[in-house]
């Protein structure tokens, strides 16, 4: 049965580039921090305490604006959005809206991602994060009390919200991987931190009632949540249940969606504007001012690096598709310059070994070279060897797979693995001359096809368990394939 | 005549000049305290050891013969809703009963770095909702003229202390006319500076877009050196003006052109009326060409006030869920949505009706029809007035359209007590200054002339106002 899904997101994500909270000098690191111990008056939301606009934080969501394709307003306001939690220090929380001619930062975007497909964006938004509640025992079905930990409330957070353009859980996830390329590429937010960027989705299908799924605390469970709950409107459309529309809540242990106990479909929130913070007039100086001030987005560093280093697109968008790997890219360029052996190393061969650890570890939220002793320097000594017919690439290879658990440098492990070579031309010739009894029929096709001679070298160095020098059991085998 | 009399500029010359200490000025303000204020109930918290403490560090410091600065040895009372460190704040209200700021207003910082000595704190209406400091928890502050009468409101108790020689001067805050309306029932002086001309930072919000801190004192100069001292930029409150810093001075000035606000005289008291013609008169003589002028969409400014007023005022009352500072409620037995609303029930009465009028008001739908209209009658009274000051340096008028009347007699009645504002709200929606002096009386009751001007046209205000009461020499403390 063939069904339509219309998916829409709302990505949060922290300016935690911005080193302070959005209304106050409190720092927006809570991260490991005790309970409480990282607010002021303002942000505890004291009486009398009055919010002061970060201003790097309107030029953080500024660039996201840009980066998303959305257009400015002249000026921005806040507004207070009314709602009681106990996470909500004022009971109010400072946001944006779009209502009686003020907009928020940014509306009407598009943003191109996969191979040629996009998505339209809604909106873009500057707001305060809440603060956190420690359940317990860890689940607010189970808990007895709950404690209130502010450390949290005030951080800065940009709001994302697309239109509900996703067919399916891989678009979301290509999207996704965009639009954490372009945060970490514009230095905004670290999104390896935990809690850093979450996304809340909603999804309808054939038409049907939208249902709102929140409390997904990761982008990795966001097709996760977004796949169980597809299926469960499948089914109960299959079985002629109409699907209500209602905001239901990930359960990350048993990763499950399920009724939300609050109806906050009825919430009023009294939207007004913030008296205390007057209009942020933004104007045609301020937007080339970002724009100056822009870091390179994913997309044009992806156009560089085919034109100025002669990379293919495949290898380009793999490199740009997470900026720590462009980026270690370049800095291995800097020790080296070789791009397209160095991005082949890249994107082959340690792409290869992070993916082996990553499976291992289940957890994507790391650095991608967490736990690898390479570097950059690595990578470049590595390119020479071969570069300059020190090594071939089977012994780089082989080299790589070392390095990468040790942390020793490239050349020096081929010098020790030099020293240990049979570079003895009897004990050598001995070998050549057995391969060449056992092999026959490939030498007879060696003689006619000078390629073959490669595998006769593999078999070679194989019975020498590698440590025949290549270069000279090659020059060995070419020369007894013309004696004979 | 005892020194407790003594203007505020009075008090730092003499202390200044040895002639008597701050020690003997703040013992002899507390003797005076103790024996007035079961009568008047100004103050809500008394600052007794620290106030002297204070007193004779100062001492020592005019000893030392260091600097002391220009409010030295001023005896302050500071309305109960502007944050002192370390020393209860509590509105007047049972939600904030044994809350202690952990900072200073910065206003506070401003008085002590010049030398003021804070004595105590002055009583409000709740929140500073009201015009007479009935709905106070702690009380109603009754009138030093005649203590059967309400003190105006909300900083009744600045207004008060000061009249009742209590205290030499006193911040108020005035969101509707809460600094001029207890001043002109009090017979004293008490000004609103024009909006961001004084930081609200430490100043708990009743309705921020509306309000600002203001000096209450027996005479304009006394008024002045405090405004002197708190106006100013301040980088914790971006609705500050970020100008160099104003010095207002009192200087002669004569042929200033005043405009009367008809609506106003003619909504008044016949009694209030009478004094404020005679006050325009009074103006004549000294040289002011004053004419009778009209400001039509005053009409809707009450309505505007208190839609605007209640909106804001909902939202900033929502922090108080008595989570992290409030009273003693053990939390055992509620889940948290049952926990915030008993805690909440403790609000008084008006408090109550304002969170529900200011929840009405932004509730979804209505927004457009009466918190956006209430603005656009806010945008059509400035530009009102700002085409009358073209014409005119200063707009006066009643500052109460009535006498100071029974404690008790309107408060069962929330329309016929709102009435009462509307000739204070004009220049909080417009956000320009305004200072009620002393007129005269009217049946043995004081009566407020107001002065208004336009933004930041305080000494244009200040110019009239003194020169008024040099002529006009209206009684300030009444026999107590």
């Amino acid at each position: 049965m063939a069904t339509t899904t219309k998916i829409g997101l709302e990505i949060h994500c922290q300016l935690t580039g911005a080193k302070s909270k959005l209304f106050c000098r409190c720092s927006s690191d809570y991260r490991g921090k005790a309970p409480n111990a990282n607010i002021c008056p303002i942000c505890a939301g004291l009486p009398g305490t009055l919010p002061l606009l970060n201003q790097k934080t309107v030029e953080f969501a500024a660039m996201i604006t840009l980066a998303l394709g959305c257009k400015f307003p002249d000026e921005i306001a806040f507004y207070r959005k009314n709602y009681f939690y106990p996470d909500l220090p004022k009971n109010f929380q400072l946001t944006q809206y779009n209502a009686y001619g003020i907009t928020s930062i940014g509306v009407d975007g598009r943003l191109e991602y996969g191979n040629g497909k996009d998505a339209r964006i809604r909106r873009v938004q500057l707001e305060e994060d809440p603060g956190r509640l420690v359940y317990a025992s860890g689940s607010m079905d189970t808990s007895v009390y709950v404690l209130i930990d502010y450390n949290r409330a005030g951080v800065p957070l940009v709001e994302i919200v697309t239109e509900p353009d996703f067919a399916d859980t891989k678009d979301v996830r290509m999207f996704l991987d965009k639009i954490t390329s372009i945060i970490e590429h514009l230095g905004v937010c670290d999104t390896k931190l935990e809690g850093s960027v979450r996304c809340d989705a909603n999804v309808s299908i054939d038409g049907g009632n939208k249902v709102e799924i929140k409390n997904i605390s990761s982008f990795a469970d966001v097709e996760k949540a977004l796949r169980y709950e597809i299926t469960r409107q499948r089914t109960m459309t299959s079985r002629e249940i109409q699907v209500r529309s209602e905001t239901r809540h990930w359960d990350d242990a048993r990763k499950v969606t399920k009724e939300s106990r609050t109806k906050e479909e009825e919430q009023d929130y009294r939207y007004f504007p913030e008296p205390d913070i007057p209009l942020v007039m933004l104007g045609s100086e301020f937007v080339s001012f970002i724009k100056q001030s822009m870091p390179e987005l994913p997309d044009t560093r992806k156009e560089r690096f085919m034109s100025k280093y002669g990379l293919s697109a495949h290898i380009a968008q793999v490199l740009i598709g997470n900026k720590e790997l462009a980026d270690f890219f370049e800095s291995t360029l800097m020790i080296y310059l070789s791009p397209k052996e160095i991005a082949n190393w890249i994107v082959t061969d340690l792409m290869s070994f992070i993916d082996e650890r990553q499976k291992e570890e289940e957890e994507e939220e790391h650095s991608l070279f967490a736990g690898l002793k390479v570097g950059p320097e690595h990578i470049a000594d590595l390119a020479r060897l071969v570069d300059q017919d020190m090594i071939n690439r089977a012994t780089a290879k082989q080299i790589l797979g070392q390095i990468i658990r040790t942390g020793e440098m490239p050349s020096a492990l081929a010098k020790r693995m030099h020293a240990s070579r049979i570079d003895d031309v009897s004990v050598l010739a001995q070998a050549v001359q057995s391969v060449f009894q056992m092999e026959q029929a490939a030498v007879q096709d060696a003689r006619r096809n000078a390629n073959v001679a490669n595998f006769l070298l593999g078999k070679v160095m194989k019975i020498t368990k590698g440590k025949a020098d290549p270069k000279v059991a090659l020059e060995m085998i070419q020369k007894k394939l013309k004696e004979d | 005549m005892p020194i407790y009399t003594l203007e505020a500029g009075q008090v730092v010359q003499g202390i200044k000049s040895k002639e008597f200490s701050a020690e003997e000025y703040i013992s002899q303000l507390f003797e005076r305290i103790e024996k007035v204020e079961p009568k008047v109930n100004a103050f809500v918290t008394l600052n007794k050891e620290e106030g002297l403490d204070r007193a004779r560090r100062l001492d020592k410091k005019i000893r030392d013969g260091e600097q002391s600065g220009p409010l030295a040895g001023v005896a302050l009372s500071i309305k109960d809703n502007i944050c002192t460190k370390g020393m209860k704040t509590t509105c007047s209200s049972k939600m904030l009963e044994s809350y202690i700021p952990a900072y200073d207003a910065t206003v506070i910082k401003r008085l002590m770095a010049a030398g003021a000595i804070i004595i105590g704190k002055a009583n409000l209406d709740e929140f500073a909702m009201g015009s007479t400091t009935e709905f106070s928890r702690h009380g109603p502050t009754r009138n030093p003229w005649d203590i059967s009468r309400v003190s105006g409101g909300s900083s009744g108790g600045s207004a008060a202390s000061v009249a009742a020689l209590e205290c030499a001067s006193s911040l108020g805050s005035d969101t509707g006319g809460s600094v001029r309306c207890p001043a002109s029932f009090c017979s004293v002086v008490g000004l609103k500076p024009t909006y961001g001309l004084v930081s609200r930072f430490g100043l708990v919000s009743y309705a921020n877009s509306l309000e600002q801190i203001g000096p209450v004192g027996r005479t304009v100069s006394d008024v002045v050196s405090i405004l002197n001292v708190i106006a100013g930029f301040d980088e914790n409150d971006h609705t500050t003006t970020n100008s160099s810093k104003p010095t207002y001075s009192l200087q002669e000035r004569k042929g200033l052109r005043v405009g009367l606000i008809k609506e106003f005289t003619e909504g008044a008291d016949p009694g209030v009326s009478k004094m404020i013609y005679k006050a325009a008169e009074t103006l004549e003589n000294q040289g002011c060409k004053c004419e009778e002028v009209s400001l039509p969409s005053v009409q809707y400014a009450l309505a505007s006030y208190y839609t605007i007023a209640t909106a804001e005022a909902s939202s900033n009352l929502a922090r108080y869920d008595n989570i992290r500072y409030g009273f003693d409620m053990n939390p055992e037995g509620y889940e948290w949505n049952s926990y915030f609303a008993r805690a909440r029930s403790n609000f008084g009465d008006e408090a109550k009706r304002r969170i529900i009028v200011g929840s009405y008001v932004l509730s979804s739908g209505y927004y457009g029809k009466y918190y956006l209209k209430a603005h656009q009658v806010r945008s059509l009274l400035k530009r009102e007035m700002e085409t009358l000051f073209k014409k005119y340096d200063v707009l006066i008028g009643p500052t109460m359209p009535i006498l100071p009347f029974k404690i008790g007699e309107r408060i069962d009645d929330p329309l016929k007590m709102y009435l009462v504002d509307i000739d204070t709200v004009v220049a909080n929606l417009t956000g320009m200054p305004a200072i009620s002096v002393p007129a005269g009386f009217a049946d043995g009751l004081p009566v407020g002339l107001q002065i208004m001007a336009d933004q930041f046209a305080e000494q244009t205000m200040l110019d009239v106002a003194y020169l008024f009461e040099q002529a006009a020499k209206v009684q300030r403390s009444p026999e107590l």
